[in-house]
């Protein structure tokens, strides 16, 4: 037993270590009692590595970026403090900070899983129908008729698409367990 | 307010244990979900959480699955109500925390609950008795390509479904199975087990206690990690590691058998001796009891037909429901004597225990 393992936090000597296998690679994280235990490594809700690491250390580290989400106003050491972001524009804002975090926390950084498609195609249709809108109305301004026919054809075939592709809801009754 | 949900006589949990299911209790499978436009519920002030709320009410009420379904206001429910629903796992402590503008859908049978501004504007569940990842996994699917096909989630190509916390990215799904593991605790392999999975990405915690030796022998068992891997690979690697620990446990539940059969004989025996006229009985014993219960039923020593008896009690002889069932604000010690009335009436009315068909056993 290695006795001379200070805790990665505070210099005092550690007595909790821990292992664990994230990403298929080994981490070992040294703890004093007191840090153990405020980082709820003892807790009995349970805990996880991936955690730990992702939450902010105890002592400020400096030399990281400064950064603040122009749409929620979430900075840095808010993120550090709380772990969580503020909102959806954050994950751009705090790219270079989450990536190396998302490493140690995760099996991948990259997602694999299901994709919201008809949301998303959705959110593409309204941006582009605004477009096209404009577009109309400055054809129609202009007295150009041609174009402004040509435009409206466009904007009622999205409106067709949005409808085709919408989820039958109905259908899902059917798996529904009475 | 919430009488009806414990009336109910189709609630998932508490009226329909799964026939043959001798280790996993239940299955849970959770996701979480924003929508675009409005800070998480942390950062988003009163008024953009009530407007969150009333976008969302409108359309989960409109999905099929919710029909006849409950919406209760977080704001409008006492302490105590809180208590017993987060007993029924329809909702998480942290919601009960929080402020104005909080809720929770419930459908009919409570195999599915969703939370508007936990830590996520959604957090969706489906329960089942038994184990069940893909059939629950499935419901969740349809639910929330429902939901999808009216409300703008927050989602980015690179990181999946965007959430609150970074450790829930991608899928931001967590998937779930509630174990009961008396064989390996007894035999002291629990925290092998917990220290292994836990290599894997794997969370184990207890149900009603802390450690390796939680009350009642019952753990829950989950994914870590969400980003970086499908719903269907999560699935299929938590499948292998609990069907693992299923046959780890069955294993050794038998040789704790044939090693110690007279004194697991003897266990069961007090156990029901104790449940059939014990007078006080605290939240810590009634649990351990019932676990040495599902052990009799699952030697045969009990009917198949009282499994789901047992695993309701395990529900209602927690002390929210004990103290909402006794009506007013009891005492601590009040309620040990009105857990014990509930469980005396209870397995007063169970046949004797079958000791022959423990001895056929092994």
């Amino acid at each position: 037993m290695a006795e001379n393992l200070k805790c990665s936090h505070c210099n005092n000597p550690a007595t909790v270590h821990l292992t664990q296998i994230v990403n298929n690679k080994i981490i070992k994280v040294d703890l004093c009692e007191s840090c153990a235990q405020a980082k709820g490594v003892t807790d009995p809700e349970g805990f996880s590595l991936a955690d730990l690491l992702s939450k902010a250390p105890l002592t400020p580290e400096s030399g990281q970026p400064q950064i603040t989400c122009p749409d929620c106003g979430l900075t840095t050491a808010d993120f550090r403090r709380t772990g969580r972001l503020g909102c959806a524009a954050c994950y751009q804002s705090f790219v270079p900070l989450l990536r190396p975090a998302l490493e140690d926390m995760h099996a991948g950084t990259v997602h694999k899983g299901k994709v919201p498609e008809v949301a998303l195609s959705r959110q593409t249709n309204v941006a582009e129908l605004k477009g096209l809108e404009n577009a109309l109305q400055s054809a129609i301004d202009e007295e150009a008729y041609e174009d402004a026919a040509k435009y409206r054809d466009q904007i009622r075939a999205i409106h067709q698409a949005v409808e085709a592709g919408k989820v039958d809801k109905a259908s899902a009754t059917e798996t529904v367990q009475s | 307010m919430i009488e009806s949900l414990l009336k109910s006589d189709k609630a998932e949990l508490t009226q329909s244990a799964r026939k043959g299911s001798p280790v996993v209790l239940s299955t849970r499978v959770r996701l979480a979900r924003n929508l675009v436009g409005t800070p998480f519920p942390e950062r988003a002030s009163s008024a953009q959480r009530s407007d969150i709320m009333t976008r969302c009410a409108e359309q989960i009420a409109d999905l099929p699955q919710m029909k006849h379904g409950t919406f209760f206001d977080i704001a409008e429910l006492s302490d105590l109500e809180k208590q017993v629903l987060v007993e029924r796992h329809l909702i998480s402590r942290e919601l009960c925390e929080s402020e104005s503008g909080s809720g929770v859908f419930i459908n009919k049978d409570q195999t599915c609950s969703v939370m508007i501004n936990e830590e996520d504007h959604l957090r969706i569940q489906f329960l089942k008795t038994g184990f069940n990842l893909r059939s629950v996994w499935k419901q969740m699917d349809r639910f929330d390509s429902g939901l999808e096909s009216e409300l703008d989630v927050a989602f980015s190509h690179e990181f999946g479904y965007l959430t609150a916390c970074p450790t829930n990215l991608g899928t931001a799904l967590r998937a779930s199975v509630m174990m009961h593991l008396p064989g390996l605790v007894i035999s002291e392999h629990m925290d092998k087990v917990i220290r292994a999975v836990n290599q894997l990405g794997i969370t184990v915690r207890g149900l009603f206690g802390e450690g390796s030796d939680a009350t009642g022998h019952v753990f829950q068992i989950s994914n870590q990690q969400t980003l970086g891997e499908s719903e269907q690979g999560i699935m299929s690697r938590l499948g292998s590691v609990f069907k693992t620990i299923i046959d780890h446990e069955i294993n050794a539940r038998f040789k704790y058998l044939e090693e110690n059969r007279a004194r697991l004989l003897d266990q069961i025996g007090r156990g029901f001796g104790v449940l059939q006229n014990a007078h006080v009985l605290n939240s810590n014993e009634a649990m351990n009891l019932l676990s040495l219960m599902r052990l009799a039923v699952d030697f045969e020593m009990l009917p198949e037909a009282n499994r789901s008896d047992v695993d309701r009690l395990f529900i209602e002889c927690q002390p929210g429901h004990i103290q909402f069932s006794a009506g007013e604000g009891i005492e601590p010690e009040a309620r040990d004597l009105c857990r014990a009335d509930t469980l005396r009436e209870e397995f007063a009315r169970l046949p004797a225990l079958d000791f022959d068909k423990m001895n056929k056993l092994g």
